[in-house]
């Protein structure tokens, strides 16, 4: 078992109160709770935050843990001391196959075992919550996701247990950003005729070198020559399938959104997003000489002001 | 290690074609009945339909689009981690829908916005 320093890692000392250690706990949970958060490791941080707030605003949790002394460092291999698990529990636990938050976790769990005296009180499992990054290819098509969890359930001496258990859970086509999947009882066990937690996946899409998703729909940049986009031009337009043949009408303007309709994303009933090709007019990194006469001979030519609405604003 | 195989019709889709009843929502969200009751008397949460109830035919029970399960349990945790009263409760869920709304209008300006030409 790997000691945690729940009183550094709240940032009070041994001897603080009862409501220091609360506000100590506020100040943490506002900066990390991973529902409001986006700092790094916000939810990593706000759990190692929760566990040791979880210890110390318990009396007899925070009198356990003190037995347990300070001689450690975090994150030091040790053991209880002999007479501990008497003392807080029925000393069979086998403190090695447990971390510290189970063997704190298993004190309450005994205590409301107690309360109800033999007959179990009812407690739900644990729900999880997974992020899953899925590439818009497998968005579209359907895909499977691997998902492996350390799940607490309780054994037999009352001391809950870090269990792993692996999914592999099928989704199908029509996912988006954000997308929240729920699987009915692949959460944590319940005890005393609880029901079994829930597994919740939020899907994310990886970043496409080509394509951004909003929603169901797509959009891809477009970039085009002047000469394309003044004139006229039928340009290959990629899309999650194959490329299709795109007509660009003569006069076409930069920023503009050519719709390819249903080569977006599937939408997971039926139908599907649109595919909007966005136009940027750009530049050759170099002229020829030839572009550049070209290009000269349409500038003394041309007629057109491209900033004439500077002037009808300021008169 | 054993891998348990999860088929796609094992897995519900927490979007506007599913419906929680409200004994649905409260078991999911670990707020009380009062709890979201309130949050729908301050129009914070909104049924989409009140239909008869299986267990009393007498009574209507609302029910609720899935996809505000994850805002509610967002809120349901906060008010669980910070101590909210029902008016904290209710302001945090306003608040996380508003997020929501606005991170969603940003992804769809940023999905929009052509990246840098070359």
């Amino acid at each position: 078992m790997k000691y945690k320093d729940y009183y550094k890692t709240l940032g009070v000392e041994r001897s603080a109160s009862d409501a220091d250690i609360k506000k100590a706990y506020r100040k943490l949970a506002h900066k990390f709770h991973p529902d409001i958060s986006k700092e790094a490791n916000a939810k990593e941080q706000f759990q190692e935050v929760g566990e040791a707030y979880e210890t110390l605003k318990d009396a007899e949790k925070r009198a356990a843990y003190d037995e347990l002394g300070n001689a450690h460092q975090p994150g030091q291999d040790f053991r209880p001391p002999p007479d501990w698990g008497k003392a807080h529990g029925d000393g069979q636990a086998a403190f090695d196959e447990m971390d510290l938050a189970d063997l704190f976790a298993g004190l309450s769990g005994r205590r409301q075992g107690g309360r109800a005296q033999g007959t179990p009180f009812p407690i739900p499992g644990q729900d999880f919550e997974v992020a899953a990054e899925i590439t818009l290819e497998q968005a579209a098509q359907g895909t499977e996701f691997d998902v492996n969890l350390n799940v607490p359930e309780p054994g037999d001496d009352g001391y809950v247990r870090r269990v792993p258990r692996s999914f592999k859970a099928r989704i199908a086509k029509g996912a988006s950003e954000g997308q929240r999947l729920r699987l009915p009882g692949k959460g944590g066990k319940g005890l005393g005729g609880g029901r079994d937690g829930d597994l919740y996946l939020i899907l994310h899409l990886k970043p496409h070198p080509l394509f951004r998703a909003s929603g169901h729909d797509l959009y891809v940049d477009l970039p085009l020559a002047p000469w394309e986009a003044a004139l006229g031009a039928t340009v290959e337009v990629p899309t999650l399938g194959s490329a299709v043949n795109l007509k660009v009408r003569a006069g076409t303007r930069s920023g503009q959104k050519l719709r390819l309709a249903k080569r977006g994303l599937p939408k997971p009933r039926e139908g599907e997003g649109d595919l909007y090709a966005v136009v940027q007019i750009v530049m050759p990194d170099t002229l020829s000489e030839h572009e550049r006469t070209l290009l000269q001979q349409l500038a003394e030519g041309s007629t057109f002001d491209p900033r004439s609405h500077f002037k009808e604003a300021v008169k | 290690m054993r891998v348990e195989i999860t088929e796609a019709s094992e897995i519900l889709w927490l979007d506007a074609h599913h419906e929680f009843t409200q004994t649905e929502l409260v078991e999911l969200s670990g707020l009380s009945l009062a709890e979201l009751q309130h949050l729908v008397d301050c129009e914070a949460l909104s049924p989409v339909t009140v239909a008869e109830s299986a267990a009393n035919h007498s009574a209507a029970e609302a029910r609720f689009s899935a996809d505000c399960l994850a805002l509610v349990r967002a809120a349901s945790r906060l008010r669980s981690d910070f101590d909210l009263d029902a008016n904290g409760l209710t302001m945090t869920l306003r608040l996380l829908n508003r997020i929501r709304e606005l991170e969603a209008e940003l992804d769809e300006v940023r999905a929009q916005s052509p990246r840098p030409a070359r």
